[in-house]
């Protein structure tokens, strides 16, 4: 299975939610021990604890920051919960590929990234 | 290489598709040396030492006599400077709290070189942390070598103790060894030397290189995993404490008091790694077989032929000496992570690495978070490296 899709790709050149948001100061840093990738992020949370916007600059390989764009995209609204919950099949389907077990340390990075920021906040 | 390698070594066999890039990794297992493991555990399977039946007998002769054959290959002048660890790691670890624990202190300095990989130079990080010394950074000049001039400079009669790599596990950089030690010992300090990436590509000898500690694995030498060698010289052993304390290493037990035995069996406490330190022994004598400098000219043929084809693509930046580099090449692509690069070969066929190849600093030296790397082993060809930079082009073309 070729991994490399057109809107794997795409969010990998053109990443949603890429840049650090001016208004929000707390950003944490995950990276991944295997290679040395890095996601900085910020989530902005309304007051019912819902994501109200994201921002990020990452290091990493296209699986890795395409899903940090996804993800991106999908969890505006959600809550830490509801993020915590999704499980790697979760994000292999939002990617629309299979991956690897070494390749799916790559994709979960964005997850590990949200939760510890919402975490950092509360 | 006179003949095509590759048929002695039975995963190559089993995927006669497969292009290896990874050597540095690991080399793969010829079938000379799991004809031996398999001799060990089919024939005289046994535990080593104080048996008084013939297959133990058997498993202890043929576990020192490797010591023999190691202490040959790498010019070591007597077989008991010779310990079987479990890899470089563990040697590396066995010298820093055997030795530079009760050697080191406060005031004094470790120098390190900036393209150590983690075990040659956490390590070091701890003992500083322990005993209060200080960690200095021996830099890497832009051409990828080490700067000789920095080195000079920092040595001091506080320096007891430089840890080097023979070569990078990165850049394939070759260091000046007999340069580095002879320029250490004139201010009295002593050289560690991490051989994993050296012995299977270069001679390597201790006695000439007057190297006071060098490590090595058996797994980036033909040979199984779970094995390593530490060679020290004979008064800085007498001088280590062990580092495993158990059975096999000691002399007399009492409630009162305990002793312990000579080197080098007080530093191989527990049974030892039985069955690959007899795979070591048949690696080295793989390695002589074919000769070491043939090994080098093969591989150095290779890696000139490589730099100069990944120096063609657009948008590659090669991280590797045009003197004495090795066969380790790295390299990085525009707008592309390492880890794509390997995943595309893999649809390939082509095993190559990505990452940071436990050389942070360096990584950070280089301005990169992680480079993707090819590295050489005797069974490789200029047509692995033809397919290398087909797959490469094809990277680009998806990227692009």
């Amino acid at each position: 299975m070729d991994i490399y899709s057109e809107i794997i790709l795409d969010h990998y050149k053109h990443p949603h939610h890429h840049g650090l948001l001016s208004d929000v100061k707390d950003h944490i840093t995950v990276h991944n021990p295997l290679c040395g990738d890095t996601i900085t992020i910020e989530v902005m949370t309304d007051p019912h604890d819902r994501i109200e916007n994201v921002g990020f600059e990452s290091t990493g390989c296209a699986i890795s920051t395409a899903t940090m764009s996804m993800l991106s995209d999908r969890i505006i609204g959600k809550t830490c919960e509801d993020v915590i919950q999704m499980t790697p099949e979760d994000i292999q389907s939002m990617l629309g590929v299979t991956l690897s077990p070494s390749r799916i340390k790559c994709a979960i990075l964005g997850q590990e990234a949200v939760v510890r920021s919402l975490e950092h906040k509360a | 290489m006179k003949k095509n390698l590759r048929s002695q070594f039975p995963l190559l066999q089993a995927d006669n598709e497969l292009v290896y890039l990874d050597n540095a990794a690991t080399t793969q297992t010829p079938s000379v040396v799991l004809d031996e493991i398999y001799k060990y555990y089919t024939k005289y399977r046994a535990n080593i030492h104080r048996g008084i039946y013939d297959i133990s007998e058997h498993a202890s002769g043929a576990y020192e006599q490797v010591r023999e054959i190691v202490a040959r290959f790498i010019g070591a002048d007597d077989i008991s400077q010779i310990i079987f660890t479990r890899g470089t790691t563990e040697s590396i670890n066995l010298v820093a709290h055997g030795w530079a624990e009760t050697h080191v202190q406060k005031g004094d300095e470790i120098l390190v070189s900036e393209l150590e990989h983690h075990s040659n130079f956490v390590p070091w990080y701890e003992v500083c942390k322990k005993t209060g010394a200080q960690m200095k950074i021996i830099s890497l000049s832009d051409d990828f070598t080490l700067d000789m001039d920095a080195y000079a400079r920092m040595l001091s009669k506080k320096v007891k103790l430089v840890c080097v790599t023979a070569i990078s596990n990165v850049t394939g950089t070759t260091n000046d060894i007999s340069t580095i030690t002879r320029m250490a010992h004139e201010y009295g300090a002593k050289v560690l030397v991490d051989g994993a990436q050296g012995v299977a590509h270069r001679s390597c000898d201790v006695e000439k290189d007057d190297m006071d500690f060098f490590a090595f694995s058996g797994h980036k030498m033909y040979g199984p995993t779970g094995v390593g060698v530490l060679y020290g010289k004979p008064e800085l052993l007498a001088s280590m404490d062990p580092f495993l304390y158990g059975g096999g290493m000691v002399d007399l037990v009492s409630l009162e008091e305990v002793t312990y035995r000579d080197v080098p069996t007080r530093f191989e406490g527990g049974t030892p790694p039985i069955a690959q330190v007899i795979g070591l022994g048949a690696a080295v004598q793989f390695i002589e077989t074919i000769g070491i400098q043939e090994i080098c000219n093969h591989e150095r043929m290779l890696s000139d032929y490589a730099h100069e084809k990944l120096s063609k693509i657009d948008g590659l930046t090669l991280f590797h000496p045009v003197i004495n580099g090795s066969s380790i090449l790295s390299f990085s692509m525009k707008g592309i992570h390492p880890h794509d690069i390997a995943a595309i070969c893999n649809t390939q066929n082509i095993a190559i690495r990505a990452g940071h190849h436990c050389a942070q600093p360096l990584m950070k030296r280089l301005g990169v978070s992680a480079t993707a790397r090819i590295s050489f082993g005797i069974y490789n060809t200029k047509e692995d490296i033809d397919a290398l930079i087909l797959a490469l082009h094809a990277v680009q073309e998806k990227f692009i």
